[in-house]
């Protein structure tokens, strides 16, 4: 019930890396045949993740993950801006709910002197997207929004926002993390320039992502080498990976419209059955939301301890996202709804994958309220 | 199994020791803050300077609610004098320690078990 986070490698996947592996080890950079049946492979993968996409295969790259995508893509839009940062802001509009990938790479930029507006959302995680043209200056010349929230599920107005961009000659960047594979759209619809994609959360390996760049998109490079990927990713590929990725991208093209049909079906039945317990609330939009996505609050009760009481009777869920749980500050993005921080911890995430079942997530609906009632019992916040 | 906890800190969570609140308490301490997500309420019988009975309440995360736990077994019976003795590294080495992030916030019932103290021996008048 984590499958935000991570997913199983399908069959299918594995099968088509193996003999990346052995047989077609080769380097895609090498001119004899060993190279070329690795660069076969790998273009034919860029192909795949292009399709998915909507996008040509020219304008795909391979990175090592999603957050190394956000990171080239908004250093390297920065990076060929530096001039602006002598002038007023902001220079990128970003939300308050991004994935660290890109909130942090934003942070970062702000300590070099860019100026970063972080819009706020509202109660359902919805960013305004009238209020971000408001707040666009002369100077924009980013805007990064992510496509749907990694911790709560919420779609954001991607279209609107695109289109906004492009209506003021500004880029913009989606991390498209969580929503490849589990939303239908295409680059060109929703006007994006950039775009992060990560191989694990569609049933690929992990260690493998890719960006979009739109075509007469520039970039500068974060990592300098032998000039891979057009030069903006120096380094071997990582074919099988890569192979992996786009036979990945293949089979959720392929597979979507089913996806998305069952995990809807789960998923509702799951929101239906927890929040039948009393006091608890589902946080995120109800309808603007990933179909995989589920995420719960309990009054009274604290989400990690709910969590591992969860794990000691089969079921893996998360507190907002596996990323906070090393930290111990609520997460941002819940308090950014305008939760307080007891709400905010006693919240918790079950995302659901194509493997899981009705019985699956009947068991859950069925163990969550004495577990929920079992922590309430010792909680000096719950007096009834 | 958990890769964070030990497994008597999980033995704690689980099978939480001294659950619960007196009504009649003597001393009643509360510390924490809900905004790191952990807080914790500890009530005491005292009975001749020694602790005769003592539960806890507890919001927060595991390490939380085993503290609390452990708490409750190392101060009962003790004296007043010893109770304060208690430090929260004692608490956290008869968990067999707890993950570094985990001794600063979570790890309070100490000072949970101190405040009751406290609080006795101010309604009482000892200093």
């Amino acid at each position: 019930m984590d499958y935000a986070s991570t997913t199983k490698v399908d069959p299918d996947v594995l099968e088509t890396m193996r003999p990346f592996f052995t047989t077609y080890y080769g380097n895609p950079s090498s001119l004899h045949s060993f190279g070329r049946e690795a660069f076969d492979g790998m273009e034919h993968a860029r192909e795949q993740v292009a399709g998915l996409l909507g996008g040509k295969s020219d304008e795909i790259i391979f990175t090592a993950g999603g957050t190394e995508s956000d990171n080239l893509a908004i250093k390297g839009v920065a990076y060929l801006n530096k001039e602006k940062r002598k002038t007023k802001g902001p220079h990128i509009i970003t939300s308050a709910i991004e994935h660290p990938g890109v909130l942090e790479v934003c942070r970062h930029l702000e300590k070099q002197g860019f100026s970063v507006k972080y819009m706020p959302v509202d109660r359902y995680g919805l960013v305004d997207s009238a209020e971000i043209e408001r707040s666009l200056s002369e100077n924009t010349f980013l805007i990064t929004i992510m496509f749907a929230n990694n911790e709560i599920g919420t779609i954001e107005p991607v279209e609107q926002i695109g289109k906004i961009a492009h209506d003021h000659g500004v880029l913009f960047h989606t991390d498209a993390v969580q929503a490849v594979g589990k939303v239908p759209f295409t680059v060109q619809k929703c006007h994006i320039d950039l775009l992060a994609l990560s191989s694990h959360k569609i049933y690929g390996p992990k260690g493998t992502g890719a960006l979009y760049i739109r075509n007469g998109v520039k970039l500068e490079p974060i990592i300098h080498g032998g000039g891979h990927e057009k030069g903006l990713r120096s380094s071997t590929q990582n074919v099988p990976g890569i192979v992996g990725l786009g036979k990945a991208c293949e089979l959720a093209q392929k597979r979507m419209s089913k996806d998305i049909t069952h995990l809807k079906f789960i998923r509702d039945r799951l929101i239906s059955n927890v929040l039948q317990i009393e006091e608890s609330y589902l946080n995120g939009h109800p309808e603007k939301r990933l179909p995989n996505n589920t995420h719960f609050r309990f009054t009274g009760i604290e989400g990690e301890s709910l969590v591992l009481l969860l794990n000691d009777k089969g079921v893996a869920a998360a507190t907002g996202s596996a990323c906070s749980s090393k930290k111990l500050q609520a997460s941002h993005v819940l308090l950014a709804l305008g939760l307080n921080p007891v709400e905010a911890h006693g919240s918790v995430r079950l995302t659901i994958g194509r493997d899981t079942s009705k019985e699956d997530i009947d068991y859950v609906a069925e163990i969550m309220p004495e577990s929920v009632a079992h922590l309430r019992k010792m909680s000096p916040l719950w007096n009834r | 199994m958990s890769p964070l906890y030990s497994e008597k800190v999980m033995d704690h969570f689980r099978k939480p020791r001294n659950m619960g609140e007196i009504k009649d308490a003597d001393g009643v301490g509360t510390v924490g803050n809900p905004v790191c997500g952990d807080l914790m309420t500890v009530y005491i019988k005292v009975k001749n300077n020694i602790i005769t009975d003592i539960k806890f309440k507890t919001f927060g995360c595991a390490a939380a609610i085993a503290t609390s736990s452990m708490i409750t077994e190392l101060a009962k019976g003790k004296t007043l004098d010893e109770a304060l003795k208690i430090t929260r590294q004692d608490v956290a080495d008869e968990l067999d320690g707890l993950p570094a992030i985990k001794m600063h916030c979570s790890n309070l019932a100490a000072d949970a078990l101190h405040a009751a103290i406290k609080q006795y021996k101010e309604k009482k008048g000892i200093s």
